[in-house]
Parts: C-alpha cells; structure tokens; sequence
C-alpha cells in the first residue's frame, strides 16, 4: 500500500457529510471535556460530571414533552440541579456527596417516570439524545459545541489564576477578597455546559469517561495545571480521532470505540509513569 | 495627586488607629451556640501577639471574624479602623488539613499566588510579582527549591512555601494558625524568627499556638482565650497559674523550675522547641 493508500484510508469515511461531522464534534468533545475535566480530576468531582449528564436526561425528556429544545432543556435542568447541590450543602449542612446523590437520582428518577407516562409513543428521536449517537449530529449541534468549546476556553484562560488559586486553596483564596464561591459556581455552570453538548455525542454514560479519562491520564505526567489541559486535550483529540477511524473499519459503535481508546490510552502511559504522586491524584477523583 | 494622599491618610492612620480592634464580639456558626462571647481586645502596630487556648476554644473562629468571613452578631471588628472583610492586605495561613498536596503546582507557582489579589481580574502576574515571588523564597529559603512540586516537599518545607506566599503579598497584618504544629525544629526556630524579623519593620501578627514556651520568651502579647478572652497582656502578667488554668482547664500541667516555665499538654502530649 503507498502513500497515496494511506492516506485514502483516512479520508474515505469523510466524504459522507455524517461522518465528517461525526468526526467534528468528536474532537471538540474530547478537546472540551478534557479542559473542564482537568478541574473534574483535580477536584474528585467526577461524581457531578456523571450526576449532571443523568439530570440533562430528564431535562432532554421535559423539553420533548414541553416541545422545546433539547439543549434548553438540558442546560436548564443541569445548571438546576448544580445550584440545587449548592443550596443543599449549605442549607441542609449534608456533605456534597451526599447531596449530590439525593438531587440526582430524584430528578433522574423523575425523568425516568416521566417518560414512562408522557412518551408512549417512543421515538428514535429521543433515544439518540439520551443515549448518543454521534453518526446522527447536524450542523446544528456542531455549531452548539463549538460556541461550547469557544465559552469553555475563553473563560479558562481568562480566569486561569482565579481558578487555580480558588481550586488549590479556597479558604486562603477567600480571605485575600477572591469571589470564591462565584468562581465555584463558574466552573459549575462550565461543567453543566460541556456535559449537555457532550451528550448528544457520546451519551449519558460515556460523558463522565471523556470528562475524566483524558484529564487523569494527563494528571500521571503533568506538573503544572497548564501543561495538563494541554495535554489532557491532546490525549482527548488523540482518543477521539483513533475511536473514530476504529469504530468506522471495525464496525463497532463509535461512542464506546471512543472511550476505549481513551482508556487504553491511560493503562499505557499509566504503566510508563508509576509516580505514587500521580495515583493518589488519581484515585481522588473517584472519592 | 491621589496616591500621595492615600499615603498620608495611611500613615496618619497608622500612628493613631490600633491595628485590631474588637468590641464585645460575639459570634459563632449555628443559632444560639456562640463560639465566641463578647471578645474585646485591640493590638498595637508591630505587636507580636500569641493567641493560647485549647482546642476548639476558638482561635481560628477569631481568625475568621478577623478575616470577615464570619460576621459579628454582636459587636464590632475593626481592622486599620474599618469594617473586617476579606483583602489582600491580611495574609492569613491556615491550618493546613483542607489543601491537596497532589495539585500540579510548583513552589514558585504558590508563592505567586500572593500576587494574585493584587493583580485584579484578567491580569498576569508580570516581571515585577516575579521577583516579589522570588525574593519571598528567598526570605524562607525555598528559591532553590522554585521548580519542585509541593507534593515532594517535606512537612517544614510546605509550611516555608505559605509563609513566602503571605510575605509575597505584602501585608500589614499576618494571621497564622497553628504556624509550628507538625513542622520540624529547625522551621519552628526559623518562623518565629522570621515573625520577630517583620514586627520589627512595622508589620503585626497574630499567631495561634499551644507552644507557650515560645510565647513566654519571643512575644509581645498574649491573649488567653477560651470562648471569652480570659486575659490579654504581655506574657509575664498573663502567665499565671490560675489564668493559665483558667485557659486550659484540665489539660494542662504547668511546672515552674527554677526560672524557666516547662508546660505538659496531655492532650497531644507533644514537646516542642523554641
């Protein structure tokens, strides 16, 4: 096979205008999710990366019932039940976690219910969005994830020193006059939007993996916060590209080939590096 | 010019205005259990003052109503003369239980932090918050260290890099809790002489410590606190027994020898070196 060959291999699957796209917000997604999921992995909060994108599921089923659309209804449920966990924590004085578990899997079961007695009649439609189908993203969507990714990074990179001051040591943050719960709150409605657009892509249940797969491999080997988003987007872009061409030439669905990649991506550079450092980082994320 | 007359409302300030003033403060966290009752007392610029009681007496609750993260219910806490509130002229170094030492941040990075709430919203810290940094490091003898992370630092060493980032900030009032507990000797001997070192040139600190050997020799004021200041004044009025046990309670043995003052917590049991 010559060069000519190779490179047919690559640009064969886009000249469909589906799996073009495909390929589009798969990149975005593994680059977007991996920037938020750096705070994700640093700050153990992979459980309300998972409990945002359940919430988005029941917000997706009120805006089919409502006859609205589906990224207003999720964004509007997620950054509800952020500010829920929120209010929660404070008011009632359970630990996050704890408050975490009780919004979540009531506005999930709610969702649940819901379509159970409104959508008799069970569409295609909706079946992509909750469980994510990337062969079935449109321009739209495209647009919806990139102006997503362009939010994401903009605010990333302006409030880059607020964020690592307020994430490293609040209380010390807090006291020399950072609006520290603000900047809580920022990260929260960033994560709330990353979740919502990444849903259409990979679904519910891979967007916790694309949010904290690509960040933590990135944790094993960066020293500065800066290098691990760099890194964690290359790792992210590296899954997204690799799981796509793999699910095309093996036929396997395209959202877990993704993820796989991710994965394997982590067990090797994970057996390269064996800081003990790096690890418990890791296995913060997961408290 | 503006500037000029903010520092001369600054320094008029400063040769009238105690640094610290609180008025009968009374605060706490939940409904009707006040951590602190009717707390007064008011600290003099360049003063070294130790704050002694037993755990859970509310030292660091002090400190946070200092800071203004915690209102007064009743009462009033004034710093230079205003209102507390958060800002980056207090530096203030917690204890150190709520910080993830696996953070991907170099000790160079921390101390730069001081430089953050000076900087305001959008801005990098530039050449100038570089060398700040740098000569912070200096000061604790941390700058051949800049690159490291803090999480192959060693417990006296991690301390080191807070107290560059408070030096870096350049306050005028430094709020340590708990500075000494679980540091080596060395970096015990080394922050003490580092605080005595800043109160001479003008700066003030609050330090909250069990280690009263320390605050008999090097300090300026102690405060004996136990919900309710039991006494405030320099260390040879305070340190009696009856106030000392009025402080402690039980858990506390205090033996004078000779001229020195050996005190035995048995609560942690730990000894310490000044």
């Amino acid at each position: 096979m010559g060069m000519s060959g190779a490179v047919e291999l690559f640009v064969e699957p886009l000249r469909y205008g589906f799996l073009l796209r495909a390929l589009v917000a798969a990149v975005l997604v593994g680059a977007i999710g991996a920037v938020v999921g750096s705070y994700v992995v640093l700050k153990g909060l992979a459980f309300i990366g998972d409990a945002l994108a359940h919430v988005a599921f029941t917000g997706i089923v009120v805006a089919f019932l409502a006859g609205f659309s589906f990224y207003v209804g999720a964004l509007a449920a997620a950054i509800t039940a952020g500010l829920g966990i929120g209010w929660v924590t404070r008011r009632v004085g359970l630990s996050t976690d704890t408050a975490i578990g009780i919004v979540f899997s009531g506005v999930f079961a709610l969702g649940v219910v819901l379509m159970a007695i409104g959508i008799r009649t069970y569409t295609v439609d909706l079946f992509s969005y909750v469980f994510g189908d990337i062969l079935a993203v449109r321009a739209r969507d495209l647009w919806a994830i990139a102006l997503a990714g362009i939010l994401v990074v903009g605010v990333v990179v302006a409030l880059y020193k607020e964020l690592l001051f307020a994430h490293f040591d609040p209380v010390v943050a807090e006291a020399t006059g950072l609006p520290v719960g603000v900047l809580q709150l920022v990260l929260l409605l960033l994560l709330s939007v990353t979740v919502v657009v990444s849903v259409q892509a990979v679904g519910v249940v891979l967007v916790l993996a694309m949010l904290v797969t690509p960040a933590a491999t990135a944790a094993l080997v960066a020293r500065r916060l800066a290098s691990m988003m760099l890194l964690a987007v290359c790792f992210g872009v590296l899954a997204a590209l690799v799981g796509f061409y793999l699910s095309y030439y093996a036929s396997v669905p395209s959202g877990g080939a993704i993820v796989l990649v991710a994965t394997v991506l982590f067990v090797l550079v994970a057996g390269l590096v064996r800081g003990r450092g790096a690890w418990r980082r890791l296995t913060a994320a997961y408290r | 010019m503006r500037g000029g007359a903010v520092a001369v409302e600054r320094a008029a300030r400063a040769t009238t205005i105690p640094v610290i003033q609180v008025e009968e403060l009374t605060t706490g966290y939940r409904r009707n259990e006040p951590v602190l009752r009717n707390v007064r007392f008011s600290v003099e610029r360049g003063a070294l003052v130790g704050i002694l009681g037993p755990n859970g007496s509310g030292k660091s609750t002090l400190f946070r109503a200092l800071l203004g993260l915690l209102r007064p219910w009743e009462g009033r806490v004034l710093v230079e003369g205003q209102p507390a509130r958060p800002n980056p002229d207090i530096a203030y170094i917690p204890q150190r239980e709520t910080i993830d030492w696996d953070f991907p941040v170099t000790v160079l990075d921390v101390a730069l932090m001081g430089r953050y709430p000076r900087l305001g919203l959008f801005r990098r810290p530039g050449k100038n918050d570089r060398e700040l940094a740098l000569w912070a490091l200096e000061q604790v003898g941390l700058v051949d260290q800049r690159d490291r992370l803090i999480a192959e630092l060693s417990g006296g060493q991690r301390q080191r890099v807070f107290l560059a980032r408070a030096l870096a900030q350049e306050p005028e009032l430094f709020l340590l809790d708990e500075p000494v507990s679980g540091v080596d000797a060395p970096t015990q001997h080394f922050v003490f002489e580092l605080l005595e070192r800043l109160c001479r040139q003008g700066k003030t600190a609050l330090v909250a410590t069990h280690d009263l050997s320390c605050v008999a020799q090097r300090f300026d004021r102690v405060l004996l606190l136990n919900h309710e200041v039991i006494a405030y004044g320099p260390p040879q009025e305070v340190f009696t027994e009856a106030l000392l046990h009025r402080t402690f309670r039980s858990h506390l043995l205090l033996l004078r020898y000779g001229d020195r003052v050996i005190v035995v917590e048995d609560e942690d049991g730990d000894e310490r070196s000044c």
